[in-house]
């Protein structure tokens, strides 16, 4: 990297947009496409309907993930069926960037998305967000379809949770697998965790390559991180930068 | 009632009963005597009497002033109470007068009624003159200048044989004409009813019009009641001419009460809070069912979409002749416009699309977070039905502000105090029994056994410990040490060991799984 460009990257991350902004079109030519640009997550272009398949049913690192993704400014809907509440636990607000929410125990799938639907349709919500466990009949391509469509009506984006599930036909923009992964060094103690990390898998997506990344939440803005294997190393990496 | 105001005041006050007491009240030449004790009517005192005439007679008199309007409120009490013999009440100065045409065999015929009424009266320490008689006027007159007649009156040549003998005031004319048809000798209603009627009515013209009261009197005029002034429900009623079958009847009703009821809900700016729709069967049976709100509303579609699907489970069997749909709860509700432009306001589409999933869902299914003062993390992070709730969280902080800090308000947890991060997103309900490996006695736990799956745990934090509250639960129950863990693979979980060993509240201690971080 030459001296130009270090002092181009430190001068963008300190003063921000207008000097990058001015900077940029010389490094261009001189750094290999893509290096220079902070790496970001693939979010869909307008709000949708996006599928979450957890891992395991035990695992709720999904929730940190999506969490991230929210906007807080108006209340969020959350449905969770009775075998998800059941199987991996009730919504519970102190552990929620916000409580202007609104819980909804759905009997069955079918009252769930019922209510998803009655949800997305209504443009005063920051997101839905419906937590279904297995692979429930109701739930099928006309269904999850329905949802796509009222979601980019509405403007409202939709998420929904498979607990369990199998990913079989559906209309959603977007489809994750998410996994925890180890988290990262927690500066202060060196025995706890720190922040989040998962192991993200798009396998389908509209307008977007799918890929599989090692993720973190951090400071606002999602990092990619090294994978567990080389942990370490990248940790050491990140704390000397 | 004619001792009603004395009787109130012996009732409130707590003098002996024979103290000649006297109520008074402000006369145009200095205070009047507006009823007296029994006491004080054996000492010469009377009501309309002036106070210091009175007191000339017998100056140990003790005057009391009077309270007209507690009086008021009295009668007015009663009229409700009344309602247990007749829908028809109406208060009449100090009287009260029911319509009982249909309603006297309930209590065993007239005769049966004037004494439940007696009966019911004398046991609430009030004297009460009753009287039941053809005309509202009659009476009247008879309550009050024949209250030891026994007798009820059945045809109207009985009546007149009663009301024959009463003194002219009985018709409830002004002193002046009173005192004129007594110049004249007219002294009773009988000398009077003999007079010509157009005599009589040339004579008196203008003021007090005697032959209007002797018409009221016989009942050649109507004198209808009005009830006392009750506030029924917004209703919209619907009667079909010929019984509808068809099992679309109940929501083609509703499409037309809709707009009756939203209308008046409009014309006495009025919201509804709960509605309840009634089908009635040409057999009699009643099909009912009911749906509430979460913010008062009178939006014709709303109220549709709420009802329309209950309406629809509405079974005819043999048909609906009637409809009938009754805001049984409604709150004030001024006309409002949120914008210039037609665009739905986020509080109120948010309130809409609330109820509409508790008609569907059930209250107990579409709730909201209610913090409540608890340590324990299952009690601290409580619910409330959405739709009872106080309406939404925006609201609830901006009142917070408003009242200022408060310790026992129902909103967010201290953030601050927690910190992000400490608390697990979800919680299960029932805390799973883990087996976990650990350093004896308060070391980290170093691996766990949940649903038959191992985790080894590869970062810890903690103990979090979080005392029983010993001001709630009973004195065997166990501290809870809780620990942020993380299994190999990056799960963290939120587990606890209840109990330390030798805390002297049972054996070893157990571990428990409680929430997922994630």
């Amino acid at each position: 990297m030459s001296v130009v460009s270090r002092v181009a990257r430190g001068l963008s991350l300190v003063a921000g947009g207008s000097v990058s902004a001015q900077v940029r079109p010389v490094l261009s030519d001189r750094l290999p496409r893509g290096l220079d640009e902070r790496w970001h997550l693939p979010v869909p272009s307008s709000p949708t309907l996006n599928e979450i398949f957890a891992a395991t049913p035990r695992d709720g690192g999904w929730a940190g993930f999506l969490l991230a993704q929210i906007a807080q400014d108006k209340p969020l809907l959350w449905i969770q069926d009775r075998m998800a509440i059941l199987e991996s636990g009730r919504l519970h607000p102190p552990g929620l960037p916000s409580q202007n929410l609104i819980h909804i125990e759905a009997r069955d799938a079918k009252d769930a998305l019922w209510a998803m639907e009655e949800g997305v349709r209504c443009a005063c919500l920051s997101a839905v967000i419906g937590e279904l466990w297995g692979d429930p009949r109701t739930l099928d391509f006309t269904a999850t379809r329905r949802l796509a469509v009222a979601s980019e009506r509405s403007g409202t984006p939709c998420w929904l949770v498979r607990l369990g599930g199998t990913a079989n036909l559906s209309g959603a923009r977007m489809r994750w697998r998410i996994s925890s992964a180890p988290s990262l060094l927690n500066p202060l103690d060196g025995r706890a965790s720190g922040s989040p990390a998962w192991d993200a898998e798009l396998f389908r997506a509209r307008g977007a390559p799918p890929g599989r990344w090692s993720i973190a939440y951090e400071a606002d803005r999602f990092h990619l991180v090294a994978a567990p294997g080389d942990r370490a190393l990248g940790e050491e990496r990140r704390l000397s930068a | 009632m004619p001792l009603l105001a004395i009787e109130r005041w012996g009732k409130s006050a707590d003098s002996a009963p024979e103290e000649p007491v006297v109520l008074t009240v402000e006369g145009s030449h200095g205070l009047l005597i507006h009823a007296v004790t029994k006491a004080a009517a054996a000492l010469g005192a009377q009501a309309g009497a002036r106070l210091t005439d009175a007191r000339a007679l017998e100056p140990g008199l003790i005057a009391v002033p009077a309270d007209p309007a507690g009086d008021a409120a009295l009668v007015q009490k009663l009229a409700r109470w009344a309602g247990r013999w007749s829908p028809l009440v109406e208060v009449d100065g100090d009287g009260l007068r029911l319509d009982v045409s249909g309603v006297a065999h309930l209590f065993g015929g007239e005769r049966g009624l004037v004494g439940d009424i007696r009966k019911c009266f004398a046991r609430t320490g009030l004297t009460a003159h009753v009287a039941i008689a053809p005309t509202a006027a009659a009476a009247w007159a008879l309550a009050r200048f024949s209250p030891s007649s026994r007798r009820l009156p059945t045809g109207e040549r009985e009546l007149l044989e009663q009301l024959d003998p009463l003194h002219v005031s009985a018709l409830r004319l002004d002193p002046e004409t009173v005192r004129t048809l007594e110049r004249l000798g007219l002294k009773t209603i009988g000398a009077l009813l003999e007079m010509p009627r157009l005599a009589l009515a040339r004579r008196f013209r203008g003021g007090g019009d005697v032959v209007d009261a002797l018409d009221r009197l016989i009942g050649r005029k109507d004198e209808p009641l009005t009830a006392a002034p009750a506030d029924p429900p917004p209703r919209a009623a619907l009667r079909l001419e010929e019984p509808a079958t068809h099992p679309e009847a109940a929501a083609q009703a509703l499409e037309r009460l809709i707009p009756k009821l939203v209308h008046e809900l409009q014309q006495r700016h009025l919201g509804a809070r709960r509605l309840s729709l009634m089908g009635y069967r040409v057999d009699g049976s009643v099909a009912a069912v009911s749906v509430a709100t979460s913010i008062a509303s009178r939006g014709p579609r709303h109220l549709q979409r709420l009802l329309a699907d209950k309406a629809a489970t509405f079974d005819p069997e043999f048909g609906f002749d009637a409809f009938a749909l009754t805001a049984n709860w409604s709150e004030d509700l001024g006309a409002a416009q949120d914008s210039l432009v037609e665009e739905p306001a986020g509080t109120r589409e948010l309130a809409r699309l609330i109820d509409r999933l508790t008609v569907k869902l059930g209250q107990r299914a579409v709730r909201r977070p209610c913090a409540y003062e608890s340590h324990l993390p299952e009690q601290a992070s409580g619910w409330v039905a959405a739709v009872s709730s106080p309406a939404f969280a925006g609201e609830v902080a901006r009142a917070a502000r408003r009242r200022g800090p408060s310790t026992s308000f129902a909103g967010p947890p201290p953030r601050e105090i927690l910190g992000r991060g400490k608390r697990p997103h979800h919680l299960l309900d029932h805390p799973e029994a883990i087996d976990v490996i650990y350093a004896t006695p308060e070391g980290m736990p170093r691996r766990f056994v949940w649903r038959r799956a191992v985790h080894d745990i590869a970062r810890a934090e903690g103990p979090e410990r979080i005392a029983p509250e010993w001001w709630r639960q009973p004195s065997s129950a166990r501290l809870r040490d809780y620990y942020r863990v993380e299994d190999a693979n990056g799960r963290r979980y939120w587990i606890y060991r209840e109990g330390v060993i030798g805390d002297g509240r049972g054996g070893l201690p157990s571990w428990f799984i409680h929430g997922l971080f994630g």
